[in-house]
């Protein structure tokens, strides 16, 4: 069925096209977009597939959580690999402390990391590295309110959620240059 | 073989215009071979043993000959703590030409090679757009597509020369996150326009579907210009280390945002300040201060053969031959010292050079036995001439290892031994 249909619409492609040069147009150009495949979706079939949270926050998730609620997460989850208070391990980054103007430089998600929620969204979509995806939504803003708080960004008690979280002010916020106005396309 | 040829030196430490091998044939190479003595085959030839009886037939998917079985990628180790995620590495320098075979193409995963079904794979199109769309590989195919050639490089590519010492490896583990090869595929811009982005739209946000989900966001005017989903590598289907069964390609751009296993774009106001966009990638400068969004690749160039670890087993004459690319563009010019820099001398580049693509250089060079510095110095269809080691270094901090794209240094010694040095 499924090809039949393919076949079907490849053909009316093809006519047209043939229609357009015998009418008589640029050959050199082919006709814009003479096929019309995909099928439509509307963005709440999108919901649970969509991780991308940017610094405007519009989609994040429901839910909530403390840094004192994500201590326990994090001991259980991330401490084998980035220490039992965020200060990284051979093969695994510091999560904590550091400075941009050290000799040398030590870039961390205190340091560094101009967003809060580009660090919701890399441990929803990528940690940990052995089972990307399998905390819940409540275990990643747990656990993103305590990589905050272990460098002094967020209190123990602060609730992070859908509507804190955009508002967290990093310390290197500023820190940053955006140089893609002048890219080249010659 | 009396007579004797001065070659025209071009420029100092044995540099030779290339026209004067072109037009002597053997034997004149000879004679400007002066001081190599070439010993007499007086044996009688016999037929080999492969003359003499039939060989493998056809095979069903062909590989190298079992002569040439060490030109292989520089594979890392296994990551402990990031299972599947790594690099392996072109091997420049043993490979002559432009194109990169799919085999030897480098790779760089983040969170390993998912093994996805075509026919279960999906690519969304969302966001600011009138409709949202979901493809089918099998739709995609569908599609018009356009082919070309386009050379892909790690911003990480050549980072090992921003260390404070000179490391002695070779080609492959300094520059080999560096390939060249023909990119099939469909245009972006068709499906944007089939999908109706809004005029609110600035960016597009990209995503794979490896374990890691790897993101990366492009402004959608690079988006509307010359971005592929590529669906064919060299003429193949992709191979599973670049992406099967469909990538994002950025031509000229940072290897990373070439996202491999495409299954989301989403067209949005501004970009997603992903992971590898904020925490990596970005360009620690002496203040700092970072640059971020530092998408095309500098003009650059490497020498491949001689390179690091080589040994040069005669004096006489050697081409010199490498790569030259640029991000901004064709490559316009490749000047190569045989004396660190302080003379120098245009090298021949291929015919058929492509805009984004990886260029060949060539030059001839009579190796007296001295000590000598070679160094190539790649100028682009922009103007762009590839700096210094020392100049680049001085425009970041000394921690950045992304974007390097300094002028490398071979030494060669008396003994014919290349290394990397700093000069």
């Amino acid at each position: 069925m499924c090809m039949r249909k393919r076949s079907f619409l490849v053909l009316i492609a093809a006519s047209l096209t043939a229609a357009t040069l015998a009418a008589g147009s640029n050959a050199a150009e082919p006709p814009a977009n003479p096929v019309a495949l995909g099928s439509p979706l509307t963005e709440a079939q999108l919901r649970d597939w969509d991780l991308i949270v940017g610094p405007d926050g519009k989609n994040l998730p429901e839910g909530s959580g403390t840094a004192a609620q994500g201590q326990a997460v994090y001991q259980q989850k991330c401490a084998a690999c980035h220490g039992a208070s965020g200060e990284g391990a051979a093969g695994s980054p510091a999560l904590t402390g550091g400075s941009v103007s050290a000799t040398p430089p030590l870039l961390t998600v205190g340091s560094y990391w101009p967003h809060a929620s580009t660090l919701f969204d890399y441990v929803r979509r990528a940690m940990p590295p052995t089972a990307p995806k399998s905390l819940t939504n409540t275990e990643v803003y747990q656990l993103t309110a305590y990589v905050l708080h272990l460098h002094g960004i967020l209190a123990a008690d602060f609730v992070l959620d859908k509507n804190s979280l955009p508002a967290v002010q990093m310390p290197n916020r500023e820190g940053f240059i955006d140089v893609s106005a002048n890219v080249s396309a010659n | 073989m009396d007579k004797t040829i001065n070659p025209e030196h071009i420029a100092g430490n044995g540099l030779i215009h290339r026209r004067h091998l072109l037009g002597l044939g053997l034997a004149g190479i000879g004679t400007i071979a002066a001081g190599s003595v070439i010993a007499a085959d007086t044996g009688m030839l016999s037929i080999p043993a492969w003359s003499k009886t039939p060989g493998n037939g056809p095979s069903d998917y062909g590989s190298p000959s079992a002569y040439a079985a060490d030109v292989k990628r520089l594979a890392g180790g296994p990551s402990a703590t990031a299972p599947g995620s790594g690099v392996s590495r072109t091997p420049l320098h043993l490979l002559r030409g432009t194109i990169t075979p799919n085999s030897l193409h480098f790779e760089r995963h983040h969170s390993g090679i998912p093994a996805i079904d075509p026919a279960q794979h999906r690519f969304v199109i969302h966001g600011l757009v009138r409709q949202p769309l979901s493809f089918s590989y099998e739709d995609l195919l569908a599609y018009p597509m356009v082919s070309q050639i386009y050379f892909l490089e790690c911003s990480g590519n050549s980072g090992a020369n921003t260390g404070a010492t000179a490391s002695d490896t070779n080609a492959a583990a300094i520059h080999g996150l560096l390939s060249c090869a023909e990119w099939t595929g469909v245009r972006l811009s068709t499906l944007l326009e089939q999908a109706g982005v809004t005029a609110a739209a600035r960016w597009i946000t990209a995503t794979g579907a490896d374990a890691a989900s790897m993101g990366r966001s492009i402004p959608l005017s690079k988006a509307l210009d010359d971005i592929i989903i590529a669906l064919y590598q060299n003429g193949e289907p992709i191979r599973p280390e670049q992406g099967y069964p469909m990538r994002l390609f950025v031509p000229g751009w940072e290897g990373n945002v070439s996202v491999k296993w495409l299954t989301q774009i989403k067209v949005a106001e501004g970009p997603g300040h992903f992971r590898d966009e904020t925490s990596k990638y970005t360009d620690l400068l002496p203040d700092g201060k970072s640059l971020q969004f530092t998408y095309p690749m500098g003009a650059k160039s490497v020498i491949t053969s001689p390179s690091g670890q080589m040994q040069l087993l005669r004096q006489g004459i050697h081409e010199i031959t490498g790569v030259a690319w640029s991000g901004h563009g064709s490559i316009r010019r490749v000047e190569v010292s045989a004396d660190g820099g302080s003379s120098w001398a245009d090298a021949h580049i291929e015919a058929g050079q492509q805009h984004l693509a990886l260029a060949r250089f060539r030059l001839p060079w009579q190796w007296s036995g001295a000590p000598a510095i070679l160094q190539s110095r790649a100028t682009d269809s922009s103007n762009n001439v590839q700096p210094a080691r020392n100049i680049w270094m001085a425009g970041y901090s000394p921690a950045n290892r992304y974007h390097y794209n300094g002028i490398q240094s071979w030494s060669v010694s008396t003994q014919g031994e290349v290394k990397n040095v700093y000069a």
